[in-house]
């Protein structure tokens, strides 16, 4: 048996935090790749959410009682936490929403139908989700803004002289991946952020699949918006982050109506609550929140330098070993990348690929992964891809590549 | 192979996977429709030569995995040369074979003519939930070919 992993790191320990990992399916032990569609939870999230409905639970911000009190200190001490993880300059510029889909949604609808106008331009990559694609179009249809997108590489990297040459007079906003969902690049998001910045042009990062593998400094990155879910980060899903500058925030009109949003409500006018309730209409997510912000003590309590050096052995472990294979081609391979492995095989088809994979204990996402774009850009249909998360072993990498040569013995290739 | 998959890749599922049959487009077609999986991006479109009540030709294109391509190219030979009502009544047999629990008791290996007997090498997919579309996309499509729909089929 191979070393697990380097010294700094304790694999083995770190594995036994996340109960779902010592499942076996089909008599199989468990080798879980696909956390970039969502990560498992270790034990400290689940507990906190027992915890919280059996010690600490009441509706929030409003109730005079004790359980009310206790709930919403609760609350408020994880949006802190949040705070500091992301280091954003207030709470205030801490928004809960289900996941980055909805704050996305929320930063076009709200920020959209105020500043975008016929013929104002959004600029977008080649290789965004679904959910980074499908808010502006909405937005864009009201509106009249139209949609430009930067094209992507061979290899998988923005091409960063198109960006620069679509801002122009009438770019209104900029909205880009941090890191590509389905192959795994990293974007040069501090200088991406620089150039609309000196148009004076505001930009939304998408971080789902960065904020859980790289250290996110929004100040640092000057981002005016970044949106990512909790269920990617080892919390719960139903619950996601939109961060945004208060000036900007405080400029927007509310997202939806309803309790916990307003100031003073009368038929004839209602006044809106102050950041961040502004944009917090109806009873959230509670337990969510706390719990999100226990796998944000979790991982930080583990290092996120530990944890990024781990999961880059693995990235190069498993480039290299999955490289070993003669008809396995990679789709993205950016200089700049993290935690992902996308790739196909000649003449078997991704979800053939992903069912004998799956019957070997081997869980890999099988698709387009909500990015047909970038699978139209490369001519392919799908790919498999599996993701790597802080639990995942260069033993689980060799059990993949064995798992790949069942594949071939079925398949005759 | 353990686990259901020599019952899933079953040699004649593979053989038709790597060499399709009737693939390709009709020039003869009158009526064709696409299927797309929305889940996978997989799309399928089925052609097929209609003369009244006669199904004289039927051919597929298609970008998909090994069930779906097999499935196609199963239902292409069986179709051509069926009236359309034995084409409908096929795709029924089949899709109660491959996704329904009245499949799972199945019909008994007797009762199965010769169309349905090949057809039953697909029946693989019933121990694979989320593969069943695969099987059933192109036959889809050439139910709503025949029915004339303009709109792609989903299999969601």
């Amino acid at each position: 048996m191979k070393m697990a992993s380097s010294a700094a790191f304790d694999i083995e320990r770190v594995r036994r935090d996340f109960p779902i990992l010592s499942q076996q399916v089909y008599d199989k032990p468990l080798a879980y790749f696909d956390s970039a569609a969502s990560a498992q939870k270790p034990t400290a999230v689940i507990e906190a959410i027992k915890h919280t409905y059996e010690t600490e639970y009441a509706n929030v911000h409003r109730g005079v009682h004790y359980m009310s009190q206790k709930a919403t200190d609760a609350m408020e001490a994880a949006r802190e936490t949040i705070r500091a993880f992301i280091n954003a300059a207030s709470e205030r510029e801490i928004i809960f929403v289900r996941g980055a889909t909805e704050g996305i949604n929320l930063v076009a609808d709200c920020w959209g139908r105020q500043n975008l106008k016929p013929g104002s331009e959004i600029i977008l990559s080649q290789m965004e989700h679904h959910s980074n694609i499908v808010p502006w179009q909405l937005i864009a249809e009201r509106t009249g803004a139209i949609i430009k997108v930067v094209p992507v590489n061979d290899a998988g990297e923005l091409e960063m002289d198109a960006y620069e040459d679509l801002l122009g007079d009438r770019t209104a906003m900029v909205s880009l991946t941090h890191v590509s969902n389905a192959l795994g690049t990293i974007t040069p998001m501090a200088e991406i952020v620089r150039l609309a910045h000196a148009r004076g042009v505001p930009v939304l990062v998408d971080g789902c699949q960065a904020i859980p593998h790289l250290p996110v400094d929004v100040q640092a990155l000057d981002a005016d918006f970044y949106v990512f879910s909790g269920h990617k980060l080892y919390g719960p899903s139903g619950i996601g982050v939109l961060y945004g500058k208060e000036v900007l925030l405080d400029a927007m009109p509310p997202y939806q109506g309803g309790g916990e949003m307003i100031d003073l409500v009368t038929f004839e006018k209602t006044t809106y609550a102050d950041l961040p309730f502004k944009f917090e209409a109806g009873t959230p997510h509670i337990a969510g929140v706390i719990a999100l912000g226990t796998a944000i003590d979790y991982i930080t309590g583990l290092g996120l330098e530990k944890i990024a050096a781990h999961e880059d052995d693995l990235l190069a472990y498993g480039t290299e070993q999955l490289g070993k294979i003669n008809s396995l081609r990679f789709v993205g391979t950016a200089a700049d990348k993290t935690a992902i492995l996308s790739f196909v095989l000649d003449d078997v088809h991704p979800h053939d690929i992903g069912t004998i994979l799956d019957r070997e204990g081997v869980a890999v996402r099988t698709g387009h992964h909500c990015a047909q774009p970038i699978m139209e850009r490369y001519d392919i249909a799908a790919t498999v891809r599996a993701s790597i998360g802080l639990y995942n072993t260069r033993e689980e990498i060799d059990v993949l590549v064995t798992a790949l040569g069942r594949v071939q013995e079925i398949f005759g290739s | 192979m353990s686990t259901g998959l020599s019952d899933l890749y079953q040699e004649v599922i593979l053989d038709h996977s790597r060499h399709p049959r009737n693939f390709g487009a009709a020039e003869s077609a009158n009526r064709q429709a696409r299927g797309n999986n929305p889940l996978c991006g997989d799309r399928v479109t089925v052609y097929l030569a209609v003369d009244g009540d006669h199904i004289n030709d039927a051919r597929f294109d298609a970008r998909g995995c090994a069930i779906s391509i097999a499935s196609a190219s199963m239902m292409t030979e069986m179709i051509k040369g069926n009236t359309v009502a034995q084409a409908k009544s096929l795709f029924d047999r089949f899709h109660t074979l491959v996704a329904s629990d009245a499949g799972e008791s199945g019909e008994s290996n007797g009762d199965l003519d010769e169309d349905m007997a090949e057809l039953a090498s697909l029946s693989g997919v019933r121990a694979f939930p989320t593969r069943i579309k695969c099987a059933t996309l192109a036959w889809h499509a050439m139910s709503a070919a025949l029915d004339g729909a303009d709109d792609d089929v989903k299999t969601e």
